[in-house]
């Protein structure tokens, strides 16, 4: 069974429409592998048992000639996705025993599609981190190196699916929190337009710039699940009212004439020379594939970082106000109700995601809102706006996805949080602007490392990128099997 | 911004945190370091230029005035770390 | 003008309300949970409303409906572009950690209440209505030690009406709010009831001696919740500031509540006073912009507001302004005079209304929509009296007995017996019966004692059980003392 976890989305669908294989098997095989994967603690929970329910059922749809977009295929979510019945961590102590008596719509968009759910997926805790280390749950390994961290908030979505632990599987990206921790593992995600998918039922980091995405094995996986992830919510009041055109269709492998920006700001002094170079070997590829190189500038890059976590921190202070220990969080008891916040709060959020609250307290409190808050959203105009312009001369743009490969969960925990910040600082300005990006695997460090490149698109033009993805992605030929460490 | 222990404890106050002195120490040179670290934003020139709040580019969509909710009483209270008879319930309130 | 005598100078009042006034529509204002006051606890509650994580807020379109025809009511400036802030604190009956409001962009802006006093009809200025959510409800008395939360109206869509600092008494504070509840009864925009909470007033006082232009620092005094409440609130704590400037102290600024029992405001406990709210645009809301067309529509079907009724009444319907002040007060008791009135004279029926059924009313504590005489029925009481049907004094009886029944005048007038009578013949009877058997008060007429006719009239009407014509009595009497 074991080269049913080495299926690809599209090639499992394939072999279940010729009834080659089962929804059974194929979940099943999968549930095998999550047993002997643990040593990754990819997962928060796993749910075999309502897997296989769910696969039997496929099946049976199957057999009566109703057939979803994913039938059968076992994917899993992010623990920040509400699902009902199944508890929803958030990878946190104050959620830790939370069922969510509802579904999050894009969840439910993927059952609706007819995938089976394998369980919740570990990430950074309230989504704030890029390495699963803030995780009440412990962090997860990464699948090539299990000194390493898999990257983050998405980090045991993008382990699962490098280590064939699910098939696909949904993440949120924030300020990078897909794109980054795909190419830590070696995976392919894409955070789509902000306004693309519902963020109804999602546990909120940051309003204004959360938005779902899938992770998985290739470009056209990711096209397979968006497409089922992706449209209009009536209750998600920023959810854009738009088609969302067949992802599929726009994967023709020709990108002739396209013309891909290179921005010389993601190219600043002391630049990992391993990420240099698989990122000039994505250009070369894009140029061999007949797309047209041209220079670009986004002057005000480098100054998304700061502009980041002002805006991200000031919103999830507000959003983490409400796990307050009264209806549904962990509670600590105090003599009043005063006391009772602080003891629940204090004792039910990491150091990560306190920093980030107080932060977002101070950037919002009376006599600083204007010189940090209001400052930092008049900056992130003018990053979207250098991106409106830049898009003006060019259909795409290329830059690494990360500053560097994956680093050691040793070292992270030795630096300063700015510098952890830095490692965002190739995804964040998309965020803020909210456009897609698209985040795949390009080549290897010099030791053996998986780099991803990510390409960025016009907002509401994942097609367009996914194009130029498919196209690069054959070109770098990655070895898209897994590259598995179970502690043998 | 030079921040202070009471600066953070006026932070935390309103977060309804409470930290222990060594993980409030901890935390105010964190982010006394962010702080000084963002200041970098200054040197931007943004002279006229308007906040951006949302790169959604609509107006927001309307639910119509009609009942679809409610009735959930036992939904809500099963994840409550206390009720009573359907009542959230807390230590007094003192007005 | 309306002033406090102090020990060393007279003072002025400085006065600005701030009303919230709790929409009339059937589902939140962010939620599709009912906003139907009542309720078995917590049941009214979607998780939006019980801030669940992941859940999103969406906006109501009648509650901007609302909030934009009450703006109209208050002569005010409607936004065509508004937003959503959230206001951030803790507090036990506000599940999301914030309240959804609207401090940057309000939908309403500048307007206007004219509002009548002993001393004169003033305008006084409207700052801004902006739309928010309403909190839960915290119960404090089921248990010695804990606090019960029902979030059944967390999530209610809310009016929040701050005015300028216009007022200048009590009195006129209280008339502010009363046309305030007129106008949102009148456009069915809230119902306007201060005893269940559906409409909640925050006082802002300050004082300063008679002459000077300066403001002092104020006070707020919370949730002072009857007119008659908000007129002695503002008393006591203005008393309470000149106190404290007359004896050198200064008067701080800070949130204070009105305690009835105890006619007095004291400061409120904890750290109210040192909060920061924190204001920042909602990112899970997009604006609300409106349209000119949008706009101009609710403005067409707009109802009449007091003010306009109240103008139309002593205009067309020719009734004193008193008498036109009274029935404009609220819209049901216009609703009802006007029906009754149709077709009959304006201020017989005005007499009634505000006579008879209110005295009846009062005394029953009932409201007008409880009352057993329609409005129909007493239309059709004064039109028995119009046509001669009954006479005045049979008309007080009928209407006991519309009361007692709830039937229709004329079926009582006829199951009883109790029409007029105009035949001349049996009124002839009478009057020749009853000068035979008063046959010296007839001689002192006769001798120019003209007052006591009145009496023998009254001996007419009593022999006739009330039924004679009195202008055919007279009449016939007339004729038979001259004859």
């Amino acid at each position: 069974m074991t080269d049913l976890i080495n299926l690809t989305i599209s090639e499992a669908l394939d072999k279940l429409n010729k009834g080659e294989i089962s929804s059974v098997d194929l979940t099943r095989a999968h549930i095998e592998e999550m047993a002997k994967g643990r040593v990754l603690n990819a997962y928060i929970t796993e749910t075999p048992e309502l897997a296989l329910e769910q696969a039997k059922q496929s099946d049976e749809r199957r057999r009566a000639g109703r057939v979803g977009l994913l039938e059968g295929i076992p994917v899993a979510n992010k623990d920040l996705y509400c699902t009902k019945g199944v508890r929803t961590t958030a990878a946190s102590k104050i959620l830790s025993n939370f069922v969510p008596p509802y579904e999050s719509t894009v969840s439910q968009k993927l059952k609706d599609a007819g995938s089976v759910m394998l369980g919740k997926l570990n990430t950074d805790q309230f989504a704030m981190g890029g390495s699963t280390l803030t995780s009440y749950f412990g962090a997860t390994k990464n699948p090539w190196n299990l000194d390493l961290v898999p990257g983050g908030s998405s980090g045991g979505s993008a382990a699962a699916v490098g280590a064939g632990l699910c098939m696909g599987a949904t993440g949120s990206d924030t300020g990078g929190s897909i794109r980054q921790p795909a190419s830590f593992c070696g995976v392919t995600g894409i955070k789509p337009t902000y306004g693309r998918c519902s963020r109804y039922g999602i546990v909120a980091f940051a309003s204004s710039l959360d938005q779902a995405g899938p992770m998985a094995r290739s470009v056209r996986d990711c096209a397979l699940m968006l497409q089922a992830m992706a449209g209009y919510d009536e209750k998600d009041s920023t959810v854009a009212n738009v088609p969302v055109p067949d992802y599929t269709q726009a994967l023709s492998g020709d990108i002739r004439g396209k013309k891909i920006g290179i921005p010389k700001e993601y190219r600043p002094d002391g630049l990992n020379p391993d990420v240099a170079a698989v990122w000039d070997k994505g250009i070369q590829f894009l140029r061999d594939a007949g797309a047209e190189i041209v220079d670009i500038s986004l002057p005000h890059t480098k100054y998304a970082l700061p502009v980041y976590y002002i805006v991200a921190c000031a919103e999830a202070s507000s959003n983490l106000s409400r796990y307050d220990g009264v209806r549904y969080t962990t509670r600590v008891e105090g003599k009043n109700l005063d006391e009772l916040y602080e003891n629940s709060r204090t004792d039910g959020f990491g150091d990560e995601v306190v920093r980030r609250i107080l932060l977002g307290t101070f950037v919002l409190s009376a006599g600083f809102y204007d010189a940090y808050y209001t400052r930092a959203q008049r900056v992130r105009r003018l990053i979207y706006n250098d991106f409106v312009e830049a898009f003006k001369q060019v259909d795409a743009i290329l830059t690494p996805a990360a500053p560097t490969p994956a680093l050691s969960a040793e070292a992270l925990k030795q630096m300063k949080p700015v510098d952890v910040y830095l490692g965002d600082v190739f995804t964040t300005p998309a965020s803020l602007a909210g456009i897609p990006g698209i985040s795949l695997p390009v080549g290897l460090s010099s030791n053996g490392l998986p780099i991803g490149l990510q390409l960025l698109g016009r907002h509401f033009d994942e097609s367009g990128i996914f194009q130029i993805a498919d196209v690069l992605e054959k070109q770098a030929n990655f070895d898209k099997l897994p590259r598995r460490v179970k502690g043998e | 911004m030079a921040l202070n222990q009471q600066t953070i404890q006026n932070l935390s106050w309103l977060a309804r945190l409470k930290l222990p002195a060594e993980r409030e120490g901890k935390i105010l040179n964190d982010l006394q370091s962010i702080l000084d670290w963002v200041e970098q934003l200054k040197q931007v020139d943004i002279e006229g230029v308007e906040p951006l709040v949302s790169v959604t580019q609509g107006i927001a969509p309307m639910r119509q005035d009609v009942v679809t909710e409610g009735g959930q009483q036992a939904d809500l209270m099963a994840n409550a770390p206390e009720s009573v008879q359907g009542f959230y319930v807390v230590p007094k309130v003192v007005e | 003008m309306y002033t406090i005598h102090g020990q060393t100078t007279d003072w002025e009042l400085v006065i600005g309300l701030e009303v919230h006034c709790e929409i009339l529509s059937n589902a939140k204002v962010f939620s599709g949970a009912s906003a139907v006051f009542g309720g078995e606890q917590n049941t009214h509650v979607s998780f939006i409303d019980a801030g669940f994580p992941g859940m999103l807020p969406k906006v109501n379109e009648k509650c901007i409906e609302q909030c934009v025809k009450t703006g109209m009511g208050l002569n005010a400036q409607i936004n065509k572009y508004s937003r959503f802030d959230r206001k951030n604190y803790f507090y036990a009956d506000l599940p999301q950690g914030y309240q959804i409001s609207q401090l940057y962009h309000p939908v309403v802006g500048e307007g206007f209440i004219e509002v009548t006093t002993s001393e004169g009809t003033r305008k006084i200025g409207v700052e801004r209505l902006h739309l928010e959510q309403d909190a839960g409800k915290s119960i404090h008395d089921m248990s010695p030690t804990k606090t019960f939360i029902d979030l059944n109206r967390a999530g209610v869509g809310l009016m929040e009406i701050v005015s300028k600092p216009d007022m200048r008494s009590p009195e006129e504070a209280g008339e502010y709010l009363r046309q305030l509840r007129a106008i949102v009864r009148a456009l069915g925009t809230c119902d306007g009831n201060m005893d269940e909470g559906s409409m909640r007033c925050d006082v802002n006082v300050s004082v300063r001696p008679v002459g000077d232009t300066a403001l002092r620092t104020r006070a707020e005094v919370k949730n002072v919740n009857s007119v008659r409440f908000v007129m002695h609130a503002i008393e006591v704590e203005a008393k309470r500031q000149i106190e404290i400037y007359e004896n050198g102290g200064q008067v701080k600024q800070e949130t204070r509540l009105y305690d009835s029992d105890n006619g007095e405001t004291r400061p409120m406990r904890g750290k109210e006073n040192a909060n920061d709210y924190r204001y920042f645009p909602d990112p899970d809301l997009l604006p609300v912009v409106l349209t000119d067309e949008y706009i101009e529509n609710i403005r067409k079907n707009l109802p009449e507001l007091p003010e306009a009724k109240k103008a139309r009444y002593i205009g067309e319907l020719g009734l004193p302004a008193y008498d036109a002040g009274v029935l404009t007060a609220d819209m049901e008791t216009a609703n009802y005079f006007e029906t009754a009135a149709k077709g009959h004279d304006a201020k017989k029926v005005a007499n009634w209304v505000m006579g008879d059924l209110f005295a009846y009313l009062n005394k029953e504590c009932l409201p007008i929509s409880k009352s057993p005489i329609t409005a129909v029925n007493l239309g059709a009481l004064v039109g028995l009296i119009e046509d001669n049907t009954i006479s005045g004094k049979i008309a007080k009886d009928v209407f006991q007995l519309m009361i007692e029944t709830g039937k229709a005048p004329n079926t009582i007038v006829e199951e009883k017996g109790l029409k007029q009578t105009t035949d001349t013949g049996a009124i002839e009877k009478i009057v020749d019966e009853v000068m035979a058997a008063n046959p010296t008060q007839v001689a002192e007429i006769k001798a120019g004692k003209d007052k006591l006719k009145g009496w023998l009239v009254g001996q007419i009407m009593k022999a006739s059980q009330g039924k004679a014509n009195p202008a055919l009595a007279n009449q016939i009497l007339n004729k038979k003392l001259n004859g």
